[in-house]
C-alpha cells in the first residue's frame, strides 16, 4: 500500500475516532431537578485529554456583541433534547423548550510567554486561541467558571460551577466565589482584580426577566445578538440559519430579515450602532420597561428612543454617590459631564454600572460610550 | 510501517477519547457567609432564617427572591451584618420577594445602598438598624432602608445613620407606614418620594441635612400624593449636605425640617420642629432642584406642590441661618441682618394653568395655619419680590384617611 493511502487512513481513522468521541462521552444528561455537584455530570462541556470538548448536540454560538466579564473570553453552548425546538421571536429572547440547557464557560488566554501559574491571566481580545469547532485547547488557556442555564419544568434555573485548580472539571458553586486574578497585557502590564462568580441569587440579578414573577431567562439567544456568521467545524454559517438548519430553532425568517445589533468591535459599523450594541447587552437587561432598573426611568435597551429615555438631559433618579456630581446621564457633546461613562469607569460596588459582573473597568467600552456621547447633539437647558 | 501506523493510529484513539475524570469535591464556602448565602438561596415559602447574636463580618452583598421568608436576628445592637471592605455589592441586602419581613438585627458599612427591596408586597422592617460608622460621609451607601416598588410596606422601629442621600427612603410605592424610627445623620431623614398613601408618625429625624422629604420625581411610571406627616420630632437638622451633586437630595439646603417638593396632597400636622437653621418646613417645586430642562423631563411631569396642608405643629427655633448664599442674602434682605425666615419658606411657583384671580383651585391650595408667618421667596423671578403676606394660605384642605395595612403585618 502506497504511503498517501496509509496517511489517508490514518486521518479517515483519526476522523471516526474523534466523532466517535462523542458517543464516548455519554449523552446529554438532562436534570428535571436539583443540582448535581460536577459540571461533567451534565455532559454537555467536559475536559478530556487536555481539550475542552462539546458534546454531540452541543452547538457553540457566540454575540455580536458580548457582555464585558472582566476580559474573560467566552465558550457558549446550546442543547436541546431530540424533537422539541425552540420558537423565534423578533425581539424577545426565543422560547426555548423544556429540556434546553445553554451553557456559558468564562475563561482567559494564558499570557503570553508565561508558565501557568494559578492567578495570571491574559487581557487581550486576541481569539485565536479560543474554541474554533474543535475544542478548546488547555494548554492554552485558564478556565475559570461555566454557567449554566436549565430550562426545566417551571422555568430557567440557573446554577454556577467553578472549575477545579487541575482544571478537570468544574463544581458546583450555588455562593458563588471570588478568586484573585491578575490580568496581564501584552506589554506587561497588570492588574490585580476580584473575579466574582455571582451566586445562584445574583445570576437572577441580570437574568430575571421580570420582577413580579422571579422568572429567569437567557439574555444572550435572541434574534439580534445571535445574527452573524459562526467557525463552525464545518465552514462559516450565520447562527440562526444554523440553529434552523440543526432543527434547534422554528419560525425564524431569512437573516437578512431578522434584526441584528453590531459589533462593538466593528470599525465599518456607524459609531451609534455600535455604542447602542453595547448598551443593550451590558445594560439593557435591568434598564428596560420590565427590568430590575425600571425604578429609575433610564432604558437602555436597542428598542429605546434616543431621548430622555436613554438618558439625554435626563436627571438620575436614585443614582446616590453615582451621579459623581454631575446633573444628567448625558450631556450631549460632552461625556465628562456625564453620569452615564462616570458609572462604566468606576469598579466601586455602589457607584458602578453595571453593578455586578465586573471588578475592572472595560476601558475600550468606555472610550466607545464617551465617543459616542462626544457625537450626540443639542444641550440640556435648565429651566426655572 | 505498518506496526508504525497502528501505532499512530491507536496514540491518536488515545488521545482523542481517552476519559480524565477528577473526583475533587469543591468543599464549598463553610463561612458564616456561605452559610447565609445558602440559606437565601434555599429558603420556601415560610421559611425563617435566624441569624443569632454575632458581629459578621461580610464581603459579598446578599439577596433573596423567595416569597414569605422571614429574617430576624437577636437584636439591632446584637446581630450585626458588617460590610466594611465589600468586594461585591451593591447593596448590602437585595430582595426581590413578597411578603418579607426582617427584624432586630443591623446592617453596617455597605459600599451602595444597605437593604433594597425593589418589587414586593406586604413588605415589613421592623427594628433593623443601619449605620455607616465613620458619620456622614460621601462615600457612604446612598440609602439605608429602600423599599422601591413595593405595596403594603411597614417601616417601624428602626434606625438610621449615615446615609449619602436617603436613611429611610420608601420609593414608588402605595398603601405605607413608616413609624417609630430615628434618623440621624443623613442627607435626608426620612423620604418618601413617587408613592402614594403614606403615614409618616412617630418619628425622630435630627442632625440630618433635611429631616423628612416628600418629593415627586420626573420620568417615573407613578406619581406620588397622598402623604401625612404627623407626630414627628424634627429638630436641629443642619449637618451640610454631603450628597453628590445630582442626586435628587442635593438640591435640599441644610436646616431643612419637613421639606415637599412638587407633591401634591400633603398634610403635614401636629409635629414638634425645633431649631433647623434653613427653614421649618420648605414647600418647592422641581423647579427649585437646578434640574429641570425641557428634553431632560418628561412633558406631563407636574412639578407644582398642590394640596398642601400644614396646621397644628408645634414649632420653635430654625430659620436663623439658612443654607447658601441665595437664601442667606433673601433673609437679610427680607428680616435683616439679625432676622430669620419664618416657620414656612415657599418657593413661589404655582401652576399658573391653574390660577384663577391669582389663586390655586381649591383643592389645590397650599393652608397653612398655627405657624409665625410664611414666606414666598418668589423663586419664578429670581427672588426678586419675596412676599410675607400669609392670605392666601388662610384655607382648608380635606383631611386625608389614615393608611390601613392590608393584611396587617405580623410583627
Amino acid at each position: 500500500m502506497p504511503m498517501k493511502m496509509w496517511i489517508r487512513g490514518l486521518l479517515l481513522l483519526a476522523l471516526l475516532c474523534l466523532s466517535a468521541c462523542h458517543h464516548g462521552m455519554d449523552p446529554v444528561a438532562f436534570h428535571a431537578d436539583g443540582y448535581p455537584p460536577r459540571l461533567s455530570d451534565w455532559h454537555v462541556v467536559e475536559a478530556r485529554d487536555g481539550v475542552l470538548q462539546l458534546n454531540q448536540g452541543v452547538m457553540p454560538y457566540e454575540l455580536n456583541t458580548p457582555l464585558f466579564t472582566d476580559y474573560a473570553h467566552k465558550l457558549r453552548t446550546i442543547w436541546m433534547p431530540k424533537g422539541v425546538s425552540a420558537r423565534y421571536n423578533p425581539t424577545d429572547t426565543f422560547d426555548f423548550p423544556v429540556g434546553t440547557i445553554i451553557s456559558k464557560t468564562f475563561f482567559y488566554p494564558l499570557p503570553k510567554g508565561e508558565a501557568r501559574n494559578a492567578t495570571d491571566i491574559a487581557r487581550t481580545y486576541d481569539t485565536s486561541r479560543d474554541f474554533s469547532g474543535q475544542g478548546l485547547n488547555l494548554a492554552n488557556v485558564h478556565l475559570v467558571e461555566t454557567r449554566l442555564l436549565v430550562r426545566r419544568a417551571n422555568g430557567w434555573v440557573a446554577i454556577p460551577y467553578v472549575w477545579n485548580a487541575e482544571q478537570t472539571d468544574a463544581m458546583l458553586a450555588r455562593t458563588g466565589d471570588v478568586q484573585a486574578l491578575t490580568l496581564v497585557s501584552d506589554d506587561g502590564a497588570r492588574e490585580n482584580f476580584n473575579y466574582v462568580v455571582p451566586d445562584q441569587s445574583q445570576c437572577a440579578s441580570c437574568h430575571a426577566h421580570d420582577l413580579t414573577t422571579h422568572a429567569l431567562q437567557p439574555i444572550g439567544p435572541k434574534a439580534r445578538h445571535l445574527n452573524r456568521d459562526y467557525r463552525y467545524a464545518d465552514g462559516d454559517e450565520n447562527e440562526l440559519a444554523h440553529l434552523v438548519r440543526v432543527g434547534y430553532l422554528t419560525g425564524a425568517p431569512d437573516p437578512a430579515d431578522a434584526p441584528r445589533n453590531a459589533n462593538w468591535m466593528d470599525s465599518h459599523a456607524s459609531l451609534d450602532a455600535r455604542a447602542r450594541a453595547y448598551l443593550d447587552i451590558n445594560c439593557g437587561h435591568c434598564h428596560n420597561p420590565k427590568g430590575a432598573a425600571n425604578t429609575t426611568g433610564l432604558t437602555l435597551d436597542i428598542t429605546t428612543a434616543e431621548d430622555r429615555h436613554i438618558g439625554i438631559c435626563k436627571p438620575p433618579t436614585a443614582a446616590g454617590q453615582g451621579t459623581g456630581d454631575h446633573l444628567f446621564d448625558i450631556v450631549p457633546g460632552h461625556p465628562d459631564d456625564s453620569i452615564l461613562p462616570y458609572r462604566l469607569s468606576s469598579a466601586v460596588p455602589g457607584t458602578m454600572m453595571p453593578e455586578l459582573g465586573r471588578s475592572t473597568v472595560h476601558q475600550e467600552g468606555v472610550a466607545l460610550i464617551e465617543a459616542w456621547i462626544a457625537s450626540l447633539p443639542g444641550q440640556c437647558v435648565v429651566i426655572h | 510501517m505498518r506496526k508504525i501506523c497502528t501505532l499512530i493510529a491507536t496514540a491518536l484513539l488515545l488521545a482523542a477519547c481517552g476519559h480524565q475524570q477528577s473526583a475533587t469535591q469543591s468543599q464549598g464556602d463553610v463561612s458564616f457567609e456561605g452559610q447565609l448565602e445558602q440559606q437565601l438561596l434555599d429558603a420556601k415559602p415560610g421559611s425563617v432564617i435566624d441569624i443569632p447574636a454575632g458581629h459578621y463580618s461580610l464581603k459579598r452583598g446578599l439577596s433573596l427572591r423567595t416569597n414569605g421568608v422571614t429574617i430576624r436576628g437577636a437584636g439591632m445592637d446584637k446581630t450585626v451584618l458588617s460590610f466594611r471592605g465589600q468586594v461585591v455589592g451593591p447593596e448590602g441586602l437585595l430582595v426581590n420577594a413578597d411578603d418579607f419581613t426582617i427584624e432586630n438585627l443591623a446592617i453596617e458599612d455597605t459600599m451602595g445602598d444597605a437593604l433594597k427591596i425593589n418589587q414586593g408586597r406586604n413588605i415589613t422592617i421592623h427594628g433593623v438598624r443601619i449605620a455607616w460608622t465613620d458619620g456622614p460621609k460621601t462615600t457612604n451607601g446612598a440609602y439605608g432602608l429602600y423599599p422601591v416598588k413595593t405595596q403594603n410596606v411597614l417601616v417601624e422601629d428602626s434606625v438610621v445613620i449615615g446615609a449619602s442621600d436617603a436613611g429611610i427612603y420608601v420609593g414608588q410605592s402605595n398603601n405605607i407606614v413608616v413609624r417609630r424610627n430615628r434618623a440621624e445623620q443623613n442627607v435626608a431623614g426620612i423620604e418618601i418620594e413617587n408613592s402614594v398613601n403614606a403615614d409618616v408618625y412617630d418619628n425622630t429625624t435630627t442632625k440630618n441635612t433635611g429631616g423628612i422629604l416628600v418629593f415627586n420625581m420626573p420620568n417615573l411610571s407613578l406619581a406620588g400624593h397622598s402623604t401625612r406627616v404627623f407626630h414627628n420630632k424634627v429638630y436641629a437638622n443642619n449637618t451640610g449636605n454631603f450628597a453628590k451633586k445630582g442626586a435628587a437630595v442635593a438640591s435640599v439646603p441644610a436646616g431643612s425640617g419637613i421639606v415637599v417638593n412638587s407633591n401634591d396632597k400633603v398634610e403635614i400636622f401636629d409635629n414638634d420642629i425645633a431649631d433647623n437653621q434653613t427653614a421649618s418646613i420648605i414647600i418647592s417645586s422641581y423647579f427649585s432642584t437646578n434640574y429641570y430642562n425641557t428634553s431632560g423631563v418628561a412633558a406631563d411631569y407636574n412639578p407644582y406642590p398642590k394640596g398642601i396642608y400644614v396646621y397644628g405643629n408645634r414649632i420653635t427655633g430654625g430659620g436663623d441661618s439658612p443654607d447658601g448664599l441665595k437664601l442667606k442674602t433673601l433673609k437679610a434682605a427680607v428680616y435683616g441682618l439679625t432676622g430669620k425666615f419664618p416657620d414656612v419658606v415657599w418657593d413661589g411657583y404655582a401652576d399658573p394653568k391653574d390660577l384663577v384671580n391669582g389663586l390655586s383651585p381649591p383643592d389645590d391650595r397650599i393652608c397653612i395655619q398655627d405657624v409665625n408667618g410664611v414666606l414666598d421667596i418668589d423663586g419664578p423671578h429670581s427672588y426678586k419680590n419675596p412676599s410675607t403676606d400669609t392670605k392666601a394660605y388662610q384655607c382648608t384642605l380635606p383631611k386625608l384617611p389614615p393608611v390601613v395595612l392590608n393584611p396587617e403585618p405580623k410583627v
